[in-house]
């Protein structure tokens, strides 16, 4: 095929075809539509305020390392007056992150921004090589998951910072809603469309600057910016690719590239129709406002990366952390399906276990979304999936695995 | 006896074949693989091939017969299904022919020049 001109400035060779409208640009014009998107994505959301210390969530991975390269472009360019910060979490994997960690501290000489690494040992007094030596391999990826999802608060809170950013991309977020739905959890849904997150009772925001932003279209602009940065599986996941949701959604986009904003959209759309949940989309449709927080839940999360997301397995995983609840709701600690009742959620639910639940509990207080009493991070519960892991762990009670 | 018969049918054509290949032009690629997809390739990013410029039909190779030729040839790791599904390459991996989308180039269909370089990336390892 002869070489197409770029639709942007006619002279150069068109290098890129773009997943969301099929544009057809040279280089350096689709590295200048990508950070103006990002950048329009920043403004019209609100993000940030001038003079903010902002923590970037840093896992050496590609999504990671284009938002940190994305957010230190759009800080000089534009001015947003932002103090940046790299973040990473160090799971105490014997050999896993060495690299990647590797990876994030050449990142920081690049970028020019500090870097805090921050271990589970540190976090939570157990490495993961720990855990897996007392619960073996099975289920560790619901320990690393959810112990990740909490580490970045915890860590930006050590360092007196209140916002963490993560690489979060519309893959994933599409990936999440597909997911939510796929359980019937519209409520779940809605929270994971947000481009916000972290209630009142959290002390850390987070958001996702990527969220508009094409897997595809990170890929291509780490690889036509020549960024370094690192790939690796989790050498504790077993599965990391079967059966996830993520295999569904690159084979939507094979067929018609668009389907990946378009699901996005879709769960923006859904999220305002569930009562009492916060919700956005681009906010250029005349929103003004800043974008209202809404509870941190992003699923089961899982192994992969410091962005909380998996290489794929998810799937695998959330039906772990489904049936993880549910044994936890029928030992009478679990009060989130029955807040979701109150809410008018799942009224037509017929599960099993619901029913079990309902005639179980409440054997302890019941807590609205609060804080978790022992570690004082956001839960609907007395204490958060963490504590209670921890809890288990600390007693050397293998039979709370999952 | 029945085994000895397909044994000297089986011999016959994969003879033929050998000095088919033997005989056959070949063109010089460079092949590089990463976001993972090293570890299919012995954790090899860059390889240097030497492929038939033509299929066993005559035909001109093209990027669907260097991913069949990958999976036979260079790839030692046997999940397959990682790089390849359903015949096709795996939804989720990039093609990049000299630097350009392989969508803009004719995807499979792109017939390889001496010289090409042709590089797989994969967008589905964490983030
Ligand atoms: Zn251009
Ligand atoms: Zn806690």
């Amino acid at each position: 095929m002869p070489p197409v001109p770029c639709a942007i400035c006619k002279t150069e060779r068109a290098l890129i075809k773009r997943p969301k409208n099929y544009q057809k640009l040279c280089r350096q014009c689709f590295i200048q539509i990508f950070e103006d998107e990002v950048h329009h994505t920043i403004t019209s959301s609100q993000l940030f305020f001038p003079g903010e210390k902002v923590a970037i969530g840093a896992s050496g991975g590609k999504d990671s390392t284009v938002l940190a390269s994305v957010l230190k472009t759009l800080n000089e360019r534009h001015k947003y007056g932002l103090d940046l910060v790299l973040l990473s979490i160090d799971e105490g994997i014997k050999g896993y992150r060495d690299d990647s960690l590797e990876t994030v501290k050449r990142n920081a000489v690049q970028y020019e921004m500090p870097l805090k690494i921050v271990g589970y040992d540190e976090l939570y007094g157990w490495t993961m090589d720990q855990v897996v030596e007392t619960i073996g391999k099975k289920g560790n990826c619901t320990y690393c998951g959810v112990f990740r999802r909490q580490a970045l608060d915890r860590g930006a809170k050590m360092l007196g910072i209140k916002h963490v950013v993560t690489g979060h991309n519309a893959d994933d977020v599409a990936e999440t809603i597909l997911m939510n739905l796929l359980r019937g959890d519209l409520s779940r849904l809605s929270r994971s469309t947000s481009i916000v997150t972290g209630s009142n009772a959290s002390e850390v925001k987070r958001s996702k600057p990527l969220k508009y932003a094409y897997e595809k279209e990170i890929v291509l602009y780490a690889h036509h910016k020549k960024l370094d940065y690192f790939s690796t599986e989790c050498i504790y996941s077993p599965e990391a690719f079967r059966g996830s949701a993520r295999t569904l959604i690159k084979s939507l986009e094979k067929v018609r590239p668009s389907a990946i904003l378009d699901v996005v959209r879709s769960g923006e759309d859904m999220a305002r129709l569930v009562p009492g949940q916060p919700s956005d989309s681009c906010g250029c449709k005349g929103k003004e406002a800043p974008v209202p927080k809404a509870v941190e839940d992003e699923g089961a999360g899982g192994c992969g990366s410091a962005n909380g997301r998996a290489g794929g397995g998810e799937m695998a995983a959330m039906e772990k952390q489904l049936r993880e609840n549910e044994k936890v709701a029928n030992e009478g600690l679990e009060t989130e399906v029955k807040t979701q009742k109150v809410q008018g959620q799942r009224h037509d639910r017929t599960n099993k276990s619901e029913t079990e639940v309902s005639v179980s509990v409440p054997l302890r207080p019941k807590q609205k979304l609060g804080t978790c009493e022992r570690c004082g991070y956001m839960s609907s519960q007395k204490l958060c999936q963490a504590c209670m892991l921890l809890e288990g762990l600390n007693k050397n009670r293998p039979e709370i695995r999952i | 006896m029945s085994v000895d018969s397909q044994m000297s049918t089986g011999t016959g054509p994969a003879a033929q074949d050998a000095v088919a290949l033997h005989e056959q032009p070949k063109i010089s690629i460079v092949v590089e693989f990463s976001g993972g997809l090293e570890m299919l390739f012995s954790d090899q990013r860059r390889h240097s091939l030497s492929i038939p410029a033509v299929d066993k039909d005559g035909r001109p190779a093209t990027v669907a017969f260097l991913i069949d030729y990958l999976c036979r040839n260079t790839m030692k790791d046997s999940r397959q299904e990682l790089f390849v599904l359903e015949d096709h390459l795996r939804p989720g991996i990039l093609v990049l022919i000299n630097d350009a989308d392989w969508e803009l180039e004719g995807e499979e269909s792109y017939e390889i020049q001496n010289g090409d370089n042709i590089l797989f990336v994969s967008t589905l390892h964490g983030g």
